[in-house]
């Protein structure tokens, strides 16, 4: 791709850091003190803050205008960007805008089905998939053309990331569609949260096997647990979540005033683990409405102080 | 065929009220196949239309008639002296079959009894599922016979969300996910290799969203 590095994030995992990433959700309302407020809690503890785009397909601030805040401050943005709501027209102007106001990391998914959100009476576009969208911002990036092939003004050079979900099914598929994501474009993948390290680990070494962990940076990803029934809805109602039955019994398990603690025990003993595995180039943490305990875990990891890179 | 489900009886109430003479003209192809506007059920909505309008005291002349296909002149012809003898028709046919009628007879109102739902089949006695999309580019073969456009609920192509479990769609655990469907099917077939590779962003011009189709064939231009 790119000789030089566009972005921090890119820069670290390209000296070979081992990458710390969190989630950042933008709020359901025009307030920008809010997700001022969250970077407030995530700066200094992670290399860069992924802003969702409409996540659970509920309205909330755009993905674009929530990453220029946190740029203002001094954080470094992953936009992250569905083709539920946009055609490829609006997907690559949006790109081309982003990219203007300083936006330098993308993250390609295809995006919650809009049935699970506030608005199910909505229609969605879905024109093109997350691998098509991968390959747009490659395309636009390295050949400098849009997707009719014009020949664009400047051309936008974007990290690219994807997601990966080792654990939904079929399984088989899963290492084929991590391959397909890294032949469109995909640099690096920030994974679906991992309870289930068995699986993972198998997933990882399908993936290592076929020299993919050569050829693209994987974070995993972490999730703090709250409670026992938080623990049981996640399981059960959350779609593509796999969190098998000893950590629920585990969680469940303590007194309610320290479930949380132990979750976030839990957290630091998967990070662990994590770190081990050849192939792993860092972690992404999805702590959601929990921005504030981001710090603790990365600090109680050892992962602290994070390496200080100039793009 | 084309499925569709008839509209609840009070919808179908409130859009008759304003006639005396009502023809409920069923169609004998698609909508009599899947038990939603054919002979049976036309007979059955007269007789309830009837009876409703006894119960209001309300004086009200239903007939019923059905034909073969509602989207064929040759046989919307037949329908013509009923048709004309009454004040409004309330077509048990697809919407493609309530706008032939509508075109052919421009002076009569013309109402839908059924709400047209998609291209499907009978899966098992009591169950429709829609199989395809009406596209305009097939790829069946690609996909080893099952079509994600149709039946994949992001339309993917390049291979299953990760919402996929236990071979159902993370929006409803009663529906297959296509792409397991797919996968099984290639795996069977030894043809995994046509999903391994990357493909390209799809053209949906020959789809709906290129504006209202029309398929010319010179070949039967007279």
């Amino acid at each position: 791709m790119n000789p030089e590095p566009v972005s921090r994030l890119e820069q670290i995992l390209k000296q070979g850091e081992f990458a710390v990433t969190a989630e950042c959700g933008p709020p359901r309302g025009a307030n920008a003190d809010v997700i001022r407020e969250k970077g407030e809690l995530l700066k200094g503890f992670v290399d860069a803050v992924n802003v969702t785009d409409n996540q659970t397909a509920i309205v909330r601030m755009s993905s674009i205008a929530a990453c220029v805040h946190l740029e203002q401050m001094g954080l470094e943005p992953v936009m992250q960007m569905v083709t539920r709501d946009r055609n490829r027209i609006a997907l690559q102007s949006d790109i081309l805008g982003a990219y203007s106001l300083g936006i330098r990391n993308i993250l390609c998914l295809s995006g919650d089905h809009q049935t699970f959100g506030s608005q199910p009476e909505a229609m969605n576009v879905f024109d093109i998939d997350s691998m098509n969208l991968l390959h747009m911002v490659r395309t636009m990036g390295s050949e400098g053309t849009d997707m009719s092939g014009f020949e664009l003004d400047e051309a936008p050079h974007m990290f690219i990331g994807a997601v990966a979900n080792p654990f939904a099914d079929p399984f088989e598929y899963r290492v084929i569609r991590l391959a397909k994501k890294i032949e469109a474009g995909a640099e690096f993948i920030q994974t679906q949260c991992v309870y289930n390290t068995e699986r993972f680990k198998e997933w990882l070494r399908m993936a290592r096997e076929q020299g993919l962990t050569e050829q693209v940076h994987i974070l995993a990803g972490i999730t703090p647990l709250k409670s026992a029934n938080a623990t049981r809805y996640m399981a059960t109602k959350v779609a593509g979540m796999d969190i098998p039955d000893d950590i629920i019994k585990r969680i469940a398990g303590v007194p309610k005033s320290q479930a949380a603690a132990e979750g976030i025990k839990l957290c630091l003993e998967t990070i662990q683990e994590l770190r081990e595995l050849e192939g792993i180039h860092g972690i992404h943490i999805m702590a959601i409405e929990s921005e504030d305990k981001v710090g603790e875990i990365v600090e109680e990891a050892g992962l602290l102080p994070r390496p200080v890179v100039e793009v | 065929m084309i499925v569709a489900e008839q509209k609840p009886i009070d919808e179908i109430k409130e859009m008759a009220a304003p006639y005396r003479k009502l023809l409920v003209l069923g169609c004998g192809t698609c909508v009599q196949t899947c038990f939603a506007g054919g002979e049976e059920e036309v007979a059955t909505l007269v007789s309830t239309l009837r009876l409703a309008a006894k119960v209001d005291g309300r004086d009200i002349e239903v007939e019923g008639l059905t034909v073969e296909r509602q989207c064929e002149d040759e046989f919307i012809q037949e329908a013509a002296e009923s048709i004309a003898r009454n004040e409004a028709v309330l077509s048990l046919a697809c919407g493609a079959g309530v706008q032939a009628i509508a075109r052919r007879f421009y002076h009569t109102p013309i109402l839908p009894g059924v709400n047209t739902t998609f291209i499907g089949v009978l899966e098992k006695q009591g169950l429709f599922t829609e199989e395809c999309l009406g596209c305009g580019n097939c790829e069946l073969a690609t996909f080893n016979g099952i079509c994600p456009i149709a039946r994949c609920a992001k339309k993917l192509l390049n291979g299953p969300c990760g919402g996929s479990r236990d071979g159902k769609c993370e929006i409803n655990p009663e529906t297959d996910c296509a792409w397991q469907l797919i996968y099984d099917r290639s795996k069977a077939l030894g043809k995994l290799d046509n999903l391994k590779a990357y493909r390209p962003a799809r053209s949906w011009q020959a789809s709906s969203a290129g504006g209202p189709r029309r398929l010319v064939r010179e070949d039967h231009i007279i």
